[in-house]
Order: C-alpha cells, then sequence, then structure tokens
C-alpha cells in the first residue's frame, strides 16, 4: 500500500498543535455556478474551513435530503460533470496548496468514468480524498486499491446501525478519517442526541488510527461546537448550502460565509 | 448456455447479492445492517415449512392461485402462425402479478414485527398491492409515488387511499418511478427500527432481487405445468415484458433449464429506440450502479441517469433487476423494445379478439408474442405473460383517441 500523499494528516498535525478541531464545509459543485463555488472555497478557507467537501452533483442522490437535492439539480442544470469539478479542483489549487479537499458523491459518475482514469485525474487535478455514499466496504476492495494507488484517501461512513463488528471493519478499512453519521436518516435533517452520538464517538476513536467526524444534521454554531467537544471534525454542508438558496448571489455567498466563521468561533470558544 | 442451467434458481445470487458482476447491495452504510436482518430473516423463511403453507395458503384463498392458464384462439387465427397462450395475472386479486410479491413479504416483515409499510410504485399496481396486504395486516403503509404517475394514474391513487394508504407525492428530479424509489429510500433510511420496505420490482439492494424473484417464479412454475397439460409439450417461446422486471423473471426461471425454449423480454421502446425517447436500459444503456445494485442503466456521458419514456407507467424506469442484466450478458434471454404504438396497437387487438383488456405494460409483451407468432407454425407455441389488467390505462387510451372519459 502505497503511503497516504494526501494534505488531510498535516491538516490534523496542525490542528493538533493549535488545540483546535477540524472544521469540514460541504458545499455542492456548481451550485449556483462554478465561479461562485470557486470564490466560495477560498472564502470558506478564509473563514476557518479546514476541509473542504465537495459535492459531486447526481441526478439520484438516495442519501441527501431536500437541500443537498436541490442543490445537485441546480448543478445539473448546467451540467456539471466530474471533470468540471476536477477543472474546479486545478483552479482552486493555483492558490491554496494545503487545504484538503474531498469529493463526495454517488458511485455511478465515478464507474461510468472507470475507476483507474477518475482516480489519477483526480490526483493530478489535487483532489486528496473520495467519499463515495453508496460504496459500501463489502463491494470496495477494488475501489480502494485504485484510489490508493493513485495516492487518494477513501473516507468511509459508520452509521448508528453499523454495530460493533460492521464499525471495526470500516475503521480498518477507511483512510484520511472517518466519518460518523450523526442521525439515521438523510442530510440536512434534525440534529442528534449529542450524548449518544458523542458515546459512540468516543468508542470508535479508540479502534481507529485516524481521525473521527461527525456530520448529518449538525446546522447552527451551537451544535458545531457541542460536537467539537467530542468529535477530531465536524462536518457541515446543508446548513451552508441552505444559504445560498435563501440569498441570491452574493449575498448568499456571504451569508455561507458569516455562517461557517460563527461556527469557527464557537468550535474553538 | 451451460453456465446458464449450472447456475439454475438456487445458485444465483451468490451470497454478497451477485448475478455475475450485476447485484450487490449499493447503499448508505445506515441500511447496511438493516438490509443483512433482511436477509438473515428472509432466508430462514426460505427454509421454515410453516412459512411456505402460509404464503401457499394465502396465494390459494386471497390472491387466487392459480392463474389460468387461457389459450387466445382467435387471436392466434387472426395472427395466422403459432397458437398464442396467455398467463392470467391479470386475473390476481388486484389486478397484476404484484400481488404475489407483496403477499410473500408481508409475511416476512410480520416475522420481523415490523408495523410500518413503506413502498414505490410507478404504474400504481404495486402500491395498491401493498395497501392491498397492509390493510389486511392492519400495518400502517405509506406509498411514494412520482406527481406525473400520480396524474397518469388516478384511479390507483384513490384505490390506495381507500385502502387506508397514505400517497406521497415526489416531484423531485423527473418526478416518476425512480424518484419514488429515492424517496422510498429516504424515508426507510430514517425510520428503519419499525419500517420494512416492501420493493415491487427485482431490482434494489440485496436481497430484494433474489426475494421478489422467488416469490414471483410462481408465474412460470404454474404456467409450464399448465401447458404442459394442455398441450402435452413446452411452448417453443415465452415473453414477457420488462420494466424493473419481476413478472418476466417470475415467468422465465422455470423456463431457464430448458434450452429448446427461446426466452423474450420485452422493453419499452417509447417513441423508438433510434429516438433517445425510451426505456430500454439492457437494448440501449450500460451498466452502472443506482437505487443498491449494479445493473444496465440509462444514463448520459457523464453517468447521469437520464430521464426515460414509455407510455406505461410501470415500464417507465431507467434500470432493470441484475438478473436481467446477468440473462441479457449470458445470452439465455433475448431482450427486444416495443414503441408505444406498437404497444397500443396490440393493446386493442387483443381487447378486440379476446375481450380482454390488458395492461399497457403486458401491451408491450403481447405486440412482440403476436410478432413472434406470425413468424411461427400452428404447431408452435408462444407463451405470454398477461401480467396485469388494462382497467387504470383506460383514461390514458382515451386520451390518445382524443376522447374524455
Amino acid at each position: 500500500m502505497n503511503i497516504s500523499k494526501s494534505r488531510i494528516p498535516a491538516t490534523f498535525e496542525r490542528l493538533k498543535i493549535e488545540r483546535k478541531k477540524a472544521l469540514i464545509t460541504f458545499i455542492t459543485t456548481g451550485d449556483p455556478d462554478l465561479e461562485t463555488s470557486l470564490k466560495l472555497m477560498h472564502q470558506l478557507v478564509e473563514a476557518g474551513a479546514d476541509i473542504i467537501e465537495l459535492g459531486v452533483p447526481f441526478s439520484d442522490p438516495m442519501a441527501d435530503g431536500p437541500v443537498i437535492q436541490r442543490a445537485s439539480e441546480r448543478a445539473l442544470q448546467h451540467h456539471i460533470s466530474i471533470d468540471d469539478v476536477l477543472v474546479l479542483v486545478s483552479q482552486f489549487r493555483q492558490q491554496n496548496n494545503t487545504t484538503p479537499l474531498v469529493l463526495m458523491g454517488y458511485l455511478n459518475p465515478i464507474e461510468h468514468k472507470g475507476y483507474e482514469q477518475f482516480a489519477n485525474a483526480a490526483a493530478s487535478a489535487g483532489v486528496d480524498a473520495v467519499l463515495t455514499v453508496d460504496m459500501a466496504l463489502e463491494e470496495s476492495s477494488d475501489y480502494r486499491e485504485v484510489m490508493t494507488q493513485a495516492g487518494l484517501d477513501t473516507v468511509f461512513l459508520v452509521a448508528p446501525t453499523s454495530g460493533a463488528e460492521r464499525s471495526q471493519l470500516i475503521t480498518n478499512a477507511t483512510s484520511g478519517f472517518l466519518y460518523y453519521v450523526a442521525v439515521k436518516g438523510v442530510t440536512g435533517g434534525a440534529s442528534a442526541d449529542f450524548a449518544e452520538v458523542a458515546k459512540k464517538v468516543v468508542t470508535l476513536q479508540t479502534m481507529s488510527a485516524v481521525p473521527v467526524a461527525v456530520g448529518f444534521g449538525i446546522s447552527s454554531p451551537r451544535d458545531a461546537a457541542d460536537v467539537a467537544e467530542f468529535a477530531d471534525a465536524v462536518v457541515v454542508g446543508s446548513a451552508i448550502i441552505k444559504q445560498l438558496e435563501e440569498h441570491p448571489g452574493e449575498t448568499g455567498v456571504q451569508a455561507a460565509v458569516e455562517l461557517v466563521k460563527q461556527m469557527r468561533q464557537a468550535m474553538d470558544g | 448456455m451451460n453456465s446458464v442451467e449450472n447456475k439454475l434458481v438456487d445458485d444465483l445470487p451468490d451470497s454478497r447479492g451477485h448475478f455475475g458482476i450485476y447485484g450487490g447491495r449499493f447503499v448508505s452504510e445506515t441500511l447496511m445492517l438493516p438490509l443483512k436482518e433482511l436477509e438473515k430473516t428472509y432466508l430462514e423463511c426460505r427454509q421454515d415449512e410453516s412459512f411456505h403453507q402460509q404464503l401457499q395458503a394465502d396465494l390459494k384463498h386471497y390472491v387466487g392461485r392459480p392463474s389460468p392458464l387461457y389459450f387466445a384462439e382467435r387471436l392466434s387465427s387472426q395472427v395466422g402462425g403459432a397458437r398464442i397462450y396467455l398467463k392470467r395475472e391479470d386475473l390476481n386479486h388486484t389486478g397484476a402479478h404484484k400481488i404475489n410479491n407483496t403477499v410473500g413479504q408481508a409475511l416476512v416483515a410480520q416475522r420481523m414485527g415490523k408495523t410500518r409499510i413503506i413502498a414505490e410504485t410507478g404504474a400504481g399496481q404495486h402500491g395498491v398491492a401493498t395497501a392491498t396486504v397492509a390493510a389486511r395486516l392492519g400495518l400502517e403503509c405509506v406509498v411514494y409515488m412520482g406527481v406525473d404517475d400520480i396524474k397518469r394514474q388516478a384511479l390507483n391513487v384513490y384505490r390506495m387511499r381507500l385502502l387506508g394508504a397514505e400517497v406521497v407525492g415526489v416531484d423531485s428530479g423527473s418526478s416518476t418511478l425512480k424518484d419514488a424509489m429515492n424517496e422510498a429510500m429516504r424515508d426507510w433510511v430514517a425510520n428503519v427500527d419499525n419500517t420494512f420496505y416492501i420493493i415491487g420490482t427485482v431490482a434494489g439492494p440485496h436481497p430484494y432481487p433474489m426475494m421478489v424473484r422467488d416469490f414471483q417464479t410462481v408465474i412460470g412454475r404454474e404456467a409450464r405445468e399448465q401447458i404442459r397439460e394442455q398441450r402435452g409439450k413446452l411452448p417453443e417461446a415465452v415473453v414477457a415484458c420488462v420494466g424493473g422486471g419481476s413478472n418476466a423473471i417470475g415467468m422465465f426461471h422455470a423456463f431457464l433449464g430448458d434450452k429448446q425454449v427461446e426466452i423474450y423480454g420485452v422493453e419499452a421502446g417509447g417513441d423508438g429506440i433510434e429516438t433517445g425517447r425510451h426505456a430500454a436500459p439492457l437494448k440501449a444503456g450500460e451498466p452502472g450502479v443506482l437505487h443498491g445494485n449494479r445493473t444496465y442503466l440509462m444514463q448520459d456521458e457523464n453517468g447521469q441517469i437520464i430521464e426515460t419514456h414509455s407510455i406505461s407507467a410501470g415500464l417507465d424506469y431507467p434500470g432493470v433487476g441484475p438478473e436481467h442484466a446477468w440473462l441479457k450478458d449470458s445470452g439465455r434471454v433475448e431482450y427486444v423494445a416495443v414503441t408505444d404504438k406498437q404497444a397500443m396497437d396490440a393493446f386493442h387487438q387483443l381487447t378486440l379478439t379476446e375481450g380482454i383488456m390488458p395492461a399497457l405494460e403486458s401491451s408491450h409483451a403481447m405486440a412482440h408474442a403476436v410478432e413472434l407468432a406470425a413468424t411461427m407454425t400452428a404447431d408452435e407455441s408462444v407463451l405470454v405473460c398477461l401480467s396485469g389488467r388494462g382497467d387504470k390505462d383506460v383514461h390514458t387510451v382515451a386520451a390518445l383517441q382524443g376522447i374524455e372519459v
């Protein structure tokens, strides 16, 4: 196995020294357009995001709630493809060569491009990791091998239903970080019972060689601060996209950035 | 053909739900353990004599099985070729083959102690069949249906509501069957503790393609017996329509080992394959992953699922059951496509010659069967799965003729 070439370990090293938790922000690529996505990525970093997840829009986002579904539909109105996402990554890398980028999406666009072709193109564009929501561990051996070979981390999810045995297998397979899904449900839903989540996450941390991130249902600075108490990283998606959706144009970007700033402050405070 | 003969009914899928490279389990992590629990319970049911006794009793007394095999004599003589036999799944309770599967899955749901049933539906037949078994067992029932389909199939929507089900309109994506399935999956992820998802076709993550197939194979087992009784030999050809492909798998399975029998799956050709406006992934799609399994899909150059078109809501689906994908690649089954117009012609022909009004889905199978029969001799026969009745489609047919009913 190749040693990870990704920027993710260095980022968590830095945060450890700074005694901070990671803030991971998700946006859907091309929502509402690619120019906005690029601008937003840089501004999210300035506002305090440590890692950016770029959603690759898919026609059938089975694991997503209405907010990210609508974001995908908006992006697909102008046919945003994986190749467009990778061009955006290259553009971002011209100015930022340190913030890790994780591509998050569904398997079919990657299968359609071909694992190897995708992995090589993604790695050379400057992607650090892939998170494929419907790629189950049991089906993933080729996928992991090809991505790892290209130097990409493969992030896997643990769910509240996973159970101890599966959690251990997933923890062994994930790289970069482990993603704990805080709620049974889709993205953008109600907040979890964070006391329950904390118990699970603490257990996962003892099992895992990599940091444990928590996402799904984290929508306010208060939520982010609560989760940062125990998790190594906090993932926020729908709450950011909602700002873009509710405020047109530049005000949407500003509202999203403002939310991320407040989350950063709440987590660090 | 050896590989197919050697891997009949019980060998496939493998333990992880694969039919060759197809099938499998591609879902959110939250659903992995629930799917394994379902698989475990279902495999126990498969081995359990009392489960089978109860299923047989329900199929006989509630569904009305066995369904008749009918020799369509006037149609056959009008066509002037082979004898055409119809497996009358349209005569089942609720009017289609869908109930074979819902009574089976309802028994599994009961065994798992689930109190809430969800389903997706396209034409509404599966939704009605699910609402029916839920009413019978006193279970809460929610059916997801694309808003476009709700318009096309108003009668079935009202039937579901009469049966006590809640029908939820889905307006995301293309507002049809695939989007209803996405929404049902989202519901299931959130309510997995008390909810059983009754998938209506041989697609979805393992164990659904296997389980739904098993519940539908009664069609072919009966038909094979019946045609041997009536004719003293097997048919030369077997024909069924394929959307997700549950009636087709149910019909085909008993004949896969009979290598002299030609098997045809008929997809929805819509306006014609060459127009791109169709729902024929096996004929014109490529392998990919959707709704939990790897199979042939209608997709664009970026791997996005594209909108399908068929006059028949039940065939208007961009994927197909993974076992069909495998049967296509193996060459055992030939998949063809029939246009909206050909299906409509077959609808009228069967209605006028035999007094049997087929569902628009089944009309696709009829269209190919008639075409095939015409090239065959009078001592040969074609067996067609008449998967459902056409009452639900009367408005669609009338609208095409410019008539308001």
